[in-house]
């Protein structure tokens, strides 16, 4: 009776194997926050964002470049930081129920990046498109730039290498060598940032106000496709928590 | 660590944990193929897919389906090949819809003021469901190619017909014959134009006719099919599970 009493409260203490309050922490905080960027964009890309040379274009749209760059390095450093640093030195030790507990924390931040990407690569890439087919550019800085370059992009590699980390330093599954399509999926989408190198010399060469598929933007192509890298990272994924639940699933 | 303890405590457990990582595998899929997908897609058939003017009967007949078979074809690498699930066509291109209606919706006409019936997507829907269904049924991968890539070049136009047909009709407009689709694109200046819509109907197939749009397509389906199964071996590629190990 007394074994079985502790029994339940050592479950009862357990942290759940899936932390969805987290999960939707972590989701509403992308959402509202991107929400609170197309309102921005909304306000202040009509009333100061359309001449690069007025002194509300440096206030509202200049200023909020630098702080983006300021809060995305610091994020990227504390964040990265703290995953490297508590990292777990004997990973291969950890019991199996602890195993399938990093799985879903794996799988949130996988989520996490999911919800990242969908924004950079989708929502405010697709954006920058309609705005610079209405406006004419006279800077690399638009306001459409400064969020979807400097801003959606960072977020999304910032989550994604976070992902990884976590799955290097926590995962016995990943600790026989660096998985290729996990590094395909980070990485690639990561090379999208440097290509906007490419894209902006380009546009300062060439006027082109927007032909979407000119062959310049192809660069964006190449590594968007390495998103497709995540089917290797789902495969790896089953297999492992296959190799977990197959006895108790048969 | 022994190997016979459990990760789980009971088999309604494992049930249970083995649908919520189902959910969690199928959200983060939907949303990075998607966000790859469209990247890819707008920066390869964007124009044609933006505008009602680009809408043509013949680059945006040739060129949709060609760039748009590409994330199908690697994703049901994995989901039929691996998993046996037949809907990686059907998932690729309503991330994509979904993507792009979006857009068009909050970012077209809610940032930049274009409407909506200037701007709504292409309808890649009927392609997907048959390349699908064909694999499902073939259950092989150069049948899907073959026929599938062909009837999803096929098929394009057709599917897209009832809805840019009234606005291809002909109207005449301070003495020029031109549609209401061209209308709409006259009116709404973008800042290309008139360069940026100098590929529309570009090239002498034109003095053909009504031949246009079926050449188009039949070209089309050609290519599909060839790139259908360079995607497929693609795909393949990203489904690899190799791990890179250090020197």
């Amino acid at each position: 009776m007394a074994a079985t009493t502790e029994s339940v409260k050592t479950d009862a203490a357990e942290a759940p194997l899936l932390n969805v309050r987290n999960m939707l922490l972590g989701a509403s905080l992308y959402i509202v926050f991107y929400g609170w960027v197309r309102w921005y964009e909304g306000v202040y890309g009509w009333s100061a964002g359309l001449d690069s040379f007025a002194p509300e274009f440096e206030t509202y749209w200049m200023n909020f470049l630098y702080i983006e760059f300021v809060l995305e390095a610091s994020t990227a450093g504390i964040l990265w930081g703290y995953i490297w640093k508590t990292r777990d030195r004997k990973v291969m030790s950890i019991t199996p129920r602890e195993e399938l507990r990093r799985h879903f924390t794996h799988w949130v931040w996988l989520v996490m990046y999911a919800i990242a990407i969908y924004y950079g690569a989708s929502y405010f890439t697709e954006q920058d498109g309609t705005w610079h087919q209405t406006i004419v550019r006279d800077t690399d800085f638009t306001p459409s730039h400064i969020i979807e370059f400097y801003l959606s992009y960072p977020i999304y590699i910032i989550t994604g290498f976070a992902s990884f980390l976590y799955a290097k330093t926590r995962l016995p599954a990943y600790q026989q060598g660096m998985s290729l399509q996990y590094m395909v999926s980070v990485i690639g989408p990561f090379m999208i940032l440097p290509n906007v190198g490419l894209n902006e010399w380009g546009h300062t060469f060439w006027f082109m106000e927007e032909l979407f598929v000119a062959p310049l933007h192809y660069g964006f192509v190449f590594f968007g496709w390495a998103a497709l890298g995540v089917m290797g990272v789902v495969n790896i994924e089953v297999a492992s928590l296959s190799k977990l639940l197959k006895k108790d699933l048969a | 660590m022994s190997a016979s303890q459990s990760a789980v405590r009971s088999r309604a457990e494992a049930v249970k944990v083995s649908r919520t990582f189902d959910w969690l595998i199928c959200f983060t899929l939907f949303f990075v193929v998607l966000g790859g997908y469209h990247i890819h897609y707008m920066l390869t058939g964007g124009d044609w897919d933006f505008w009602t003017d680009w809408k043509d009967r013949r680059l945006w007949v040739t060129v949709a389906p060609i760039v748009s078979i590409t994330f199908p074809a690697a994703v049901q690498a994995m989901l039929w090949w691996r998993y046996r699930l037949p809907f990686g066509a059907v998932l690729c291109i309503l991330g994509l819809l979904l993507g792009e209606w979006v857009n068009r919706y909050l970012n077209f006409w809610g940032w930049t003021y274009f409407p909506v019936n200037f701007v709504f997507p292409s309808n890649l829907m009927p392609g997907a469901i048959l390349l699908d269904v064909i694999l499902m049924l073939s259950g092989s991968m150069t049948a899907t190619a073959v026929l599938g890539g062909l009837a999803y070049g096929l098929v394009f136009y057709p599917g897209n017909w009832a809805i840019v047909g009234p606005l291809h009709v002909p109207v005449e407009y301070n003495g020029m014959m031109m549609t209401l689709a061209d209308l709409q694109g006259y009116h709404y200046v973008r800042t290309g134009t008139p360069e940026y819509i100098r590929m529309v109907e570009k090239g002498t197939l034109r003095t053909f006719g009504k031949d246009v749009a079926p050449v188009s397509a039949f070209f089309s389906g050609f290519v599909s099919i060839l790139i259908y199964f360079l995607w497929h071996f693609f795909g393949r590629w990203f489904n690899s599970t190799e791990f890179v190990k250090s020197a």
